[in-house]
């Protein structure tokens, strides 16, 4: 599949597109000209070069490709969950041209050594961009930091103990600090285990009639309160991982009033569905951190919308049938999202809660600024990592019909409307509907 | 010759997976009929043929002697043959052979299988991959229907109606699935509920779920007219969520005094196994007020009502 990831050098013309460009906040219909694998030019009425390729993409919008922040690929050690082919896969059909993947493989992504076989092994298999995360403390063991400056030079976009807290302030202050040195940036998922307990879904009324133990909101807002005062005081660069509820957003406000380099993300799953929706124990829809309240998911998206939460991301979590198919309680947390992510966004546009450009600025912009990645613009010069959405179209999820090595969507059979019809990754269509 | 039940009624659904969705003529129509039950026990003759033919498999995935012995002499008394299996827990790798068992047993062709599991929901998921009738016999924290039913038919035994009560439910709520599918029925019923426990042992939001909520017993047991009381494991006395067994009975166990708070006529319940000296003093359980024994009594009667109603909808019944 080297052959895949070869750019394209004859050129491409994407006519009568509704541009958008949200690194420039434009909205504009045009035409959209790329050639060696980068943007050449965009604006109305672009004549055809010799050789070109013409697309007629009226009716479509033509956007940055998306940029997925966070999603879990088996390899190394799990390819029976997920490897970088069907990933990558799955990410084209989904109209995502970067994949930022997790370090919690096994072995863990905590050296270069991996770092370059990850690279290599994307190179060679995979139909989208991968960057790796790299795992914040060695073994994600929590006691001592990685190399940052080697791994950064190798190639890793970002720090980060995947799904796991760093519950020790002193390591979480040094790494914090060392970070600044290298620019690097700190990912940090913000759960305490010890208020997680035995908990496996948002505590309140419904894990109690469910018989479920819950996890209260505060396992989530503490550690991240806990993370702002060490940001203040290392002014180091920090991400969280995945928020979910409306005393983080309260959190986070403070913080960026108080000018510290704090961003944050938001899962797919935790915009578009509530715990309402876990309804009979279905655990495609037991997450971590867990689905919230109505409240909770109304709000995130609201500060989606405002930019107080910057990215959203799939939280790609591919689980087989025998770790899905038992009670909710013992069931792995987790849900595929690659496929997913833009269609369960473009029905919170559909529904009127966010913007159609806000939408794809947390999709592809902000985490572009965010990892330091050139994409997520429309630019001259940037890659021609693309995605022409389709707005109108409706249709059904069939969960056989993913990409992925996994079916555990919580959107099984669920209606969307607009999806990626063309997927181009420098240049090169990867993905079509035609 | 014991007489035919003159009930006929019909449950109105395949499987007993809860309280949650009876209704509270469902509810009266299992009594009513476990009524007829209880004379049919007490005679010399108890054994039945109703269920004949039929196979029925007490699936127990958590220890259990007195539900699963309770579901078996029931199954019996209507003439199903019954099988027992106890899978310890530490034998099979958790919920792991869960489906694989279902799917197994069911390819037996058992009528009815009796399910207890430690996991919430996890007698539900069994549950869909059978062709039988699935009671649930305990579900984790979830649900245990036919420890409320028998409960329920206890009350009205004894005070003739459920309707109007106050019953004080005391002691670890927020791990009990007997308080769970308690709370169901008797709010369905119209009985005055309260949960009575250490703020530690409520679930959160249990309010919402049409209970009183009092975090002592003066308070908890005023003029209630029953006072069942609920096991706590030892395991949750060592101070992850009270501080010590002592500290527990002085506060929370019911003995004569605290007794004293509730209707002078107030009866006290126990779903067992009980602890001693922890959440219930010896001279309580044992004394004129209990009603503990009469339980066990009524949950063979109560089981054989559920295994005739479920039974009746099975093809071919």
């Amino acid at each position: 599949m080297r052959d895949a990831m070869r750019q394209d050098h004859r050129p491409l013309l994407l006519k009568n597109a509704r541009l958008i460009d949200p690194s420039r906040g434009r909205d504009e219909t045009g035409d959209l000209l790329m050639a060696d694998g980068v943007i050449r030019d965009s604006g109305r009425g672009l004549g055809r070069p010799d050789g070109a390729e013409t697309i007629d993409c009226a009716g479509k919008v033509v956007a940055p490709g998306l940029i997925d922040m966070r999603a879990f690929v088996g390899e190394p050690g799990a390819s029976h969950r997920e490897t970088f082919a069907s990933a990558s896969q799955a990410a084209a059909a989904g109209g995502i041209t970067t994949i930022v993947c997790q370090p919690d493989t096994s072995p863990v992504i905590d050296n270069s050594a991996t770092v370059d076989f990850v690279l290599r092994r994307a190179r060679d298999t995979a139909i989208v961009n991968i960057h790796p995360m790299a795992a914040l403390t060695k073994g994600l063991r929590g006691e001592e930091m990685t190399e940052f400056g080697l791994l950064k030079a190798a190639g890793a976009v970002a720090f980060t103990d995947a799904a796991r807290s760093l519950m020790n302030t002193q390591v979480m202050r040094r790494a914090l600090t060392y970070a600044r040195d290298f620019d690097a940036l700190i990912v940090h998922h913000t759960e305490d285990p010890h208020l997680v307990g035995d908990g496996v879904m948002n505590e309140g009324e419904l894990a109690s009639r469910l018989g479920l133990m819950g996890i209260p909101a505060a396992a989530e807002t503490i550690v991240l309160e806990r993370d702002m005062r060490l940001v203040a005081l290392t002014r180091g660069r920090y991400h969280a991982a995945s928020i979910t509820s409306t005393d983080s957003l309260e959190v986070l406000g403070r913080a960026r009033e108080a000018g510290l380099a704090v961003s944050a993300s938001a899962s797919i799953n935790h915009l578009a569905l509530n715990e309402n929706d876990i309804g009979p124990y279905r655990t495609f829809l037991k997450l971590t951190p867990p689905l919230r309240t109505e409240d909770d998911r109304a709000a995130l998206v609201a500060a989606v919308a405002s930019g107080l939460v910057d990215v959203i991301m799939s939280d790609h979590n591919p689980q087989d049938v025998e770790t899905k198919r038992l009670p909710f309680a013992e069931a792995e947390p987790g849900a595929v999202g690659l496929e997913t992510m833009l269609p369960a966004g473009l029905r919170l546009v559909a529904s009127g809660e966010i913007d159609l450009i806000a939408l794809l600025r947390a999709m592809s912009t902000r985490p572009a600024e965010l990892l330091g990645l050139e994409g997520g613009t429309l630019r001259n010069g940037a890659p021609a990592d693309l995605v022409v959405i389709d707005l109108d179209t409706p249709w059904v999820l069939d969960p056989l019909q993913l990409r992925s090595q996994c079916q555990n969507t919580p959107f099984d059979e669920a209606r969307f409307t607009g999806r990626a019809v063309r997927t181009i990754v420098g240049g090169r269509t990867v993905h079509e509907i035609l | 010759m014991a007489s035919a039940p003159t009930s006929s009624f019909v449950l109105s659904q395949r499987h007993l997976l809860g309280i949650e969705g009876l209704s509270p003529a469902d509810i009266t129509g299992l009594l009513d009929l476990a009524e007829e039950y209880v004379e049919l026990n007490r005679q010399v003759d108890k054994k039945r043929s109703n269920l004949r033919g039929r196979t029925q498999i007490n699936l127990f995935f958590e220890a259990s002697t007195r539900t699963q012995s309770s579901f078996e002499i029931a199954g019996k008394r209507l003439g199903a043959d019954v099988m027992n299996m106890s899978v310890a827990s530490s034998s099979i790798r958790k919920g792991e052979t869960l489906l694989d068992t279902a799917i197994t047993l069911n390819a037996m062709h058992p009528d009815i299988l009796v399910v207890r599991h430690k996991a919430s929901g996890a007698v539900e998921l069994l549950a869909r991959k059978v062709d039988g009738s699935v009671i649930n016999a305990g579900d984790g924290a979830h649900e245990h229907p036919t420890q409320a039913l028998l409960d329920a038919l206890t009350i009205r035994r004894n005070k003739g109606r459920i309707e109007g009560l106050t019953v004080a439910i005391c002691g670890d709520v927020l791990h009990s699935r007997v308080a769970r599918s308690n709370i169901l029925l008797l709010n369905a019923m119209g009985a005055r509920v309260r949960v009575v426990a250490p703020s530690t042992l409520l679930p959160p939001g249990i309010e919402r779920m049409g209970v009183e909520v009092a975090r002592n017993m003066r308070e908890g047991l005023d003029n209630a007219d029953i006072v069942m009381m609920l096991r706590l494991q030892r395991e949750r006395m060592d101070g992850s969520f009270v501080p010590s067994s002592g500290e527990y009975f002085e506060f929370f166990g019911l003995d004569q005094q605290k007794l004293g708070y509730a209707k002078a006529d107030a009866l006290v319940m126990h779903p067992g196994p009980m602890n001693r000296g922890v959440e219930i003093d010896s001279l309580v359980a044992d004394g004129a007020q209990s009603l503990i024994r009469e339980q066990v009594e009524m949950g063979v009667a109560v089981r054989m009502a559920v295994l005739e109603a479920l039974a009746r909808n099975l093809p071919n019944a």
